[in-house]
């Protein structure tokens, strides 16, 4: 069974994230990169899932630019067995259908049973990436599963969606993608870092797997325009005496932001 | 069949598996109707159609391209893909709208494939230009805001729950039944479903006009209640950092946040969420943020147009006193 796994690299939630108000690129360098906490719970289900069937190998998949072999290599360490990152300067800048794309074409090459991703990226917030391959691969998806069970021939989960839960099966070859309600991620231990170096990594572009990042045939999402909105500034801040919520109750009724008793 | 306004735009509605039309249908129709001519599709279970529709055309579709089909009740997305492939055949509209919600993401990216159209996520308005329909982002949790269009051809446009205010006026009811072609992509299967019961009276969090949170400094679920109090009493929607979530304080469905829903309510009101930069990023743009910590050095109080250093057992309740019941 090969179980391939898509993880991103993105630029720090905890760092200063900003846009290239020429370019609309994200700035890289601007804030430290790293693997998204939702590709790494990933990681950490297909592992979980890799030891329940027999003959499982898991691979992780990335596309993403040249630098980002460190953060990649932090899932083999984790426990994934081999590596593959699509890196080509092409890409800079590539929306979603040619992410799509480039992802679904390398997933075919490597032959697949099941494609685990995360729901959402913390950057793009895109969450379509998962649904896309899996009509590219016309493959069934199972996409924002809370849990997640695999067998040799199907795998089935509970996806909440706003009218309830759903309980979902498909049979493999499948795309799912994971909420962040499954467990974190475990962390590499010594043994796992030193085994991940000698792990197969292979680095494919765009020429090997046969795409014009160029090609104009096809509709491609342009931003048209980037501005950065004005940061907030802190207000009034008081100190609770024994009086704090009625002052606070002040300040809201007199600002009309609520409507106060009996009026 | 007569033929469709030149300025059309498919308006994906979502069922919901109860059979009702989704909160998001009346806020798409309304931000269609801003831009060009609504029409909506309804995929219903057989029967469904012709109420499902009515409402539609209550919440501004000109009019509803309707598919009934026994699959919707069994199958993932997949019946719903197939029926809007036909139905933009038929409508040809300058865009296709969905909901940024889990199905209405998923229905997008597999018609945008199929169909070969460019994808926007996560619209918070429309507006259009000599392009053609062009969305409006709020990226990085409202840091920075963004346009895009497509290079050519309709694009395929999610659009944020709660962003749209519903504003369009109801149209008469107009009717266009298609029939679903067999596909030969099966979906998921639907195993079982559970219908969370909708017993709140509250608002939904996405697109409430006042949100009042709660984070790990209310200390255990059942003091969480005081969040629901000072809730009920100003009318507002229920929030929660990820620190309350993963507390098992209030299901994840509250989450605030980078990975959770994104608001941008006239009030929000933190209670004991120290502001992380990843809970910030989901409440930033609000009207007026108002913060109760104990903690004076809480990043939060950096955003906060009004801040209460205090602990929030004695600021809340005494709140609620002194602004008394709701007349
Ligand atoms: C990839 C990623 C995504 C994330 N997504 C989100 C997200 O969507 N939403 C989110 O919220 N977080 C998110 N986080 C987590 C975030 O980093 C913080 O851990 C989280 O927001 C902290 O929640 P909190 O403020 O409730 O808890 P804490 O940081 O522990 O703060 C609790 C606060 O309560 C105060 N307090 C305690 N007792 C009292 C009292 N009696 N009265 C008044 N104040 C009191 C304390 O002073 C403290 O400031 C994400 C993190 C990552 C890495
Ligand atoms: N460039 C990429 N490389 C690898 N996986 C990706 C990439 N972009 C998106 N994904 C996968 O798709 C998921 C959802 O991403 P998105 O649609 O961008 O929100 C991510 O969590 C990843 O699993």
């Amino acid at each position: 069974m090969r179980i391939i796994v898509l993880v991103k690299e993105v630029p720090d939630t905890y760092g200063a994230r900003t846009l290239n108000l020429e370019t609309g690129l994200a700035e890289r360098g601007a804030s430290e990169p790293v693997l998204d906490e939702i590709g790494e719970r990933s990681v950490e289900l297909a592992l979980t899932l890799a030891a329940e069937v027999d003959d499982a190998e898991v691979a992780v998949m990335s596309m993403s630019p040249e630098s980002a072999v460190t953060r990649i290599r932090k899932s083999l360490a984790m426990g994934a067995d081999r590596a593959v990152h699509i890196a080509d300067e092409g890409l800079r800048g590539a929306d979603l259908t040619l992410t799509a794309e480039v992802l679904a074409a390398a997933i075919r090459r490597e032959a697949f049973d099941l494609v685990v991703a995360g729901d959402q990226s913390t950057d793009g917030v895109g969450g379509v990436i998962p649904a896309m391959l899996a009509e590219h691969l016309g493959a069934p998806h199972l996409t924002s599963l809370d849990e997640v069970a695999l067998t040799a021939d199907e795998v089935s989960g509970t996806r909440t969606t706003d009218g309830g839960s759903l309980a979902l099966s498909a049979p493999l070859p499948a795309v799912i993608s994971i909420t962040e309600a499954l467990p974190d991620a475990r962390f590499p231990n010594v043994k796992g870092i030193m085994a991940a170096k000698k792990k197969p990594f292979d680095t494919w572009t765009l020429a090997d797997l046969d795409i014009a990042a160029d090609d104009l045939s096809a509709p491609r999402s342009i931003m048209t325009a980037v501005a950065e909105r004005p940061p907030r500034v802190a207000g009034v801040k008081i100190v609770d005496d024994g009086d704090g919520g009625t002052k606070l109750a002040e300040y809201l009724t007199s600002n009309k932001l609520v409507r106060g008793a009996g009026r | 069949m007569s033929e469709f306004a030149s300025d059309s735009l498919l308006v994906l509605l979502e069922v919901s598996p109860g059979g009702e039309l989704s909160a998001s249908a009346g806020e798409l129709l309304s931000g269609a109707a801003a831009v060009g001519t609504p029409v909506g599709l309804i995929v219903a279970a057989p029967g469904d159609g012709s109420g499902l529709a009515e409402r539609a055309a209550q919440l501004g579709a000109a009019r509803t391209v309707v598919v009934e089909s026994d699959r919707v009740a069994s199958e993932l997305v997949a019946p719903v893909v197939d029926a809007l492939v036909a139905a933009a055949e038929l409508v040809d509209p300058d865009a296709v709208l969905a909901a940024h919600s889990v199905d209405g993401r998923d229905i997008a990216a597999r018609f945008a494939v199929r169909a070969r159209r460019a994808v926007a996520v996560d619209a918070v308005s429309l507006s259009r230009d000599d392009m053609g329909v062009v969305a409006h982002h709020s990226v990085y949790g409202g840091a920075f805001t963004s346009a895009s269009s497509s290079t050519f051809a309709a694009p395929v446009i999610t659009v944020r729950q709660g962003a749209i205010d519903v504003t369009a006026a109801p149209q008469p009811v107009v009717v266009d039944r298609l029939d679903l072609a067999p596909s030969e992509l099966r979906g998921a299967t639907i195993v079982d479903v559970h219908q969370v019961e909708t017993t709140s009276e509250r608002p939904d969090l996405r697109g409430a006009k006042v949100v009042v949170s709660g984070g790990r400094g209310l200390g255990s679920a059942e003091q969480f209640a005081l969040v629901e109090q000072l809730a009920d009493r100003l009318g507002a929607a229920v929030g929660a950092s990820r620190a309350a979530v993963d507390a098992g304080y209030v299901p994840h469905a509250h989450q605030v946040g980078q990975t959770g829903v994104q608001v941008s309510p006239d009030l929000y009101i933190a209670l004991g969420i120290s502001g992380a930069i990843q809970h910030r990023a989901g409440m930033q743009t609000a009207g007026t943020i108002v913060a109760i910590n104990k903690d004076g050095e809480a990043p939060i109080f950096d955003i906060a147009d009004y801040g209460v250093v205090g602990d929030v057992f004695r600021v809340v309740p005494q709140l609620l006193e002194a602004l008394g019941e709701r007349r």
